[in-house]
């Protein structure tokens, strides 16, 4: 599947924050679990990543520090701040508005394909 | 790892380092990065050949890369046009050529002379001085609007504005060279600047971002006015020397005709170059402002003692208060303009804390002159002047204090403390406007200053 360019972003910052909820981390580990959090179906460049890690942490959102990795690289760790997980709160809001919208209005048109190709 | 794998990825670095738009710390990361998805490249059996290859096929073009991040680290769009924008981008961030430029520099120049037909000792002069902000920055407004095209809203706002503003500055009958005459002189031009703002940043004058580019572009056209100054200055002085060797006195020619046309020319062309040669300026905005906030700071220290040390802090000389005032609004500016200069990413430093120590300067020279105008109220009732000089100094209170407190938390590194400086900063810029047409409008007659 073919996820458009202005999906992939619009999803990127809820996404980002989202996982350093779950804990704090880094660029790469970052974008191996948006991996996996979408059964591979999300491929973030770094291009994509990095300038938002970096916005966001200028805006306040989340935390850079730098630390070292487990073969002593230097290696840039993130946190989520109070005011990332006040912005996630109202992500959260927003997407499931949109979500239950859309869900509804395909259980009304009982226009449901079900998994990729299954219509035929 | 092997050195083969380190010599490779160092050869990368010094690719990465050498685009202007990324940042040493900015590398680290990547090269993190690139490591660790080697890394795990290899463990799933890929040889190290074979896993950079791999990763760096992945990490994108390094012009990709070094593009979003130029994006990013700021909104400077010179930086995307040396990266190769598309003719489109290009167009859109105002990189005109010069003829239009000049076709506006002459209108320019030609209507800060045409007034000066008129009768200059009588009414035409004063109104002259009266409206000579709008005068000045019509043609820049002009260019900005025919430039930038903002859509029809917003060009007949601001061409009706600067209208609306030189019937405003005209507006009453005002003693000539009396008080209302000066500040009304003085606070056109403040209105007339936020117009050229409103001209300069579009329908982006809503953001943060938008405002902040009016400021970084106010200083480098100040910057490029005071440079084009000093050359017509001294292109006047030769002039000046050659005709009175041939025994020509050119005294007239060069105050009557090349001083308004220069000065009318020079403001179009300014706010080209500004656009047109950003890289140059950028680079003297930041060793500009830390030159001179140190010796503001200063100068704040000097002036505190010597007020101090008079013994007379409740009855200041008028002339004082109205030079503290100066210098304060001049040490906001700079506040202001420092931030434009800051890299988002900054860690905090010695020159935040010698903004801070300037700040702090700044407001207890501010709160000195509060007392003193509050007490000449109480002691004399009020009148115009105190008016107009309590107004500004209550403005550049808020204004001092907040920034006082937002710069100590910029110190202190916290997170978006930078962000919401620029916002509070930017966010006053209309409350300036404000001010000023109160001061135009609302003042004279409410002291009946009008002359009959």
């Amino acid at each position: 599947m073919d996820i458009p360019k202005d999906l992939v972003a619009a999803s990127a910052t809820p996404l980002v924050l989202t996982i350093l909820a779950e804990s704090d981390s880094y660029g790469y580990a970052i974008i191996k679990r948006v991996g996996e959090l979408s059964s591979g179906q999300l491929e973030w460049t770094e291009g994509l990543l990095y300038p938002l890690l970096h916005r966001l942490e200028r805006q306040g959102q989340i935390e850079g520090t730098w630390g070292a990795s487990e073969s002593g690289r230097k290696r840039r760790y993130y946190r989520l701040t109070a005011d990332g997980r006040a912005a996630l709160t109202g992500h959260q809001a927003q997407w499931r508005t949109v979500s239950t919208a859309l869900e509804a209005a395909w259980t009304a048109t009982k226009l449901d394909f079900g998994p990729a190709g299954a219509f035929a | 790892m092997t050195d083969a794998l380190d010599t490779q990825i160092d050869l990368w670095r010094a690719h990465m380092e050498r685009h202007a738009t990324i940042t040493t710390p900015e590398v680290d990361e990547l090269e993190d990065h690139l490591r660790g998805h080697i890394e795990s490249l290899t463990a799933a059996g890929l040889s190290d050949d074979e896993a950079f290859l791999v990763a760096m096929k992945r990490l994108g073009s390094q012009d990709d890369i070094a593009r979003e991040f130029a994006r990013e680290n700021s909104k400077r769009l010179w930086k995307q046009l040396v990266l190769g924008a598309s003719e489109d981008d290009a167009r859109k961030s105002g990189a005109t050529g010069w003829l239009p430029a000049v076709l506006f520099a002459v209108v320019g120049a030609v209507l800060v002379r045409l007034p000066l037909f008129g009768n200059l000792n009588g009414w035409a002069g004063e109104s002259y001085a009266r409206a000579a902000g709008v005068i000045g920055l019509a043609a820049v407004v002009a260019y900005l609007l025919w430039r930038n095209a903002p859509g029809r809203t917003l060009t007949v706002t601001v061409a009706g504005g600067m209208a609306a503003l030189a019937g405003l500055a005209l507006m009453y009958p005002l003693r000539s060279g009396g008080d209302a005459f000066i500040s009304t002189a003085l606070h056109v031009p403040v209105v007339a600047w936020l117009l050229v703002g409103l001209a300069y940043a579009g329908d982006r004058w809503r953001t943060t971002e938008g405002r902040m580019d009016f400021v970084t572009f106010t200083g480098e056209w100040v910057i490029y006015m005071t440079l084009l100054a000093l050359g017509g200055g001294v292109l006047m002085g030769i002039s000046a020397l050659v005709a009175s060797a041939a025994g020509v006195n050119p005294a007239t020619v060069l105050t009557e005709w090349i001083l308004p046309f220069g000065v009318g020319g020079a403001a179009v062309i300014a706010t080209w170059l500004v656009q047109a040669k950003r890289s140059v300026i950028e680079n003297m905005a930041p060793v500009l402002a830390r030159v001179f906030t140190p010796l503001f700071t200063l100068t704040f220290g000097v002036l505190l003692v010597v007020i101090l040390a008079s013994g007379n802090i409740l009855n200041l000389d008028r002339n004082l208060l109205a030079v503290c005032n100066a210098i304060l609004v001049l040490a906001a500016g700079l506040v202001l303009y420092s931030l434009t200069a800051r890299s988002d990413d900054a860690r905090a430093g010695w020159f935040d804390w010698l903004q801070v120590a300037l700040v702090a300067g700044a407001l207890a020279l501010d709160l000195l002159a509060l007392v003193n105008i509050v007490t000449r109220i109480g002691d004399g009732g009020w009148t115009f002047n105190r008016t107009m000089l309590l107004g500004a100094n209550l403005i550049l209170l808020a204004n001092l204090a907040v920034s006082a407190w937002l710069l100590i938390r910029v110190t202190r590194s916290e997170g978006g403390a930078v962000l919401r400086l620029e916002r509070w900063q930017t966010a006053l810029l209309p409350v300036y406007g404000l001010w000023a047409l109160v001061v135009i409008v609302v003042l004279p007659p409410a002291f009946s200053l009008l002359s009959s």
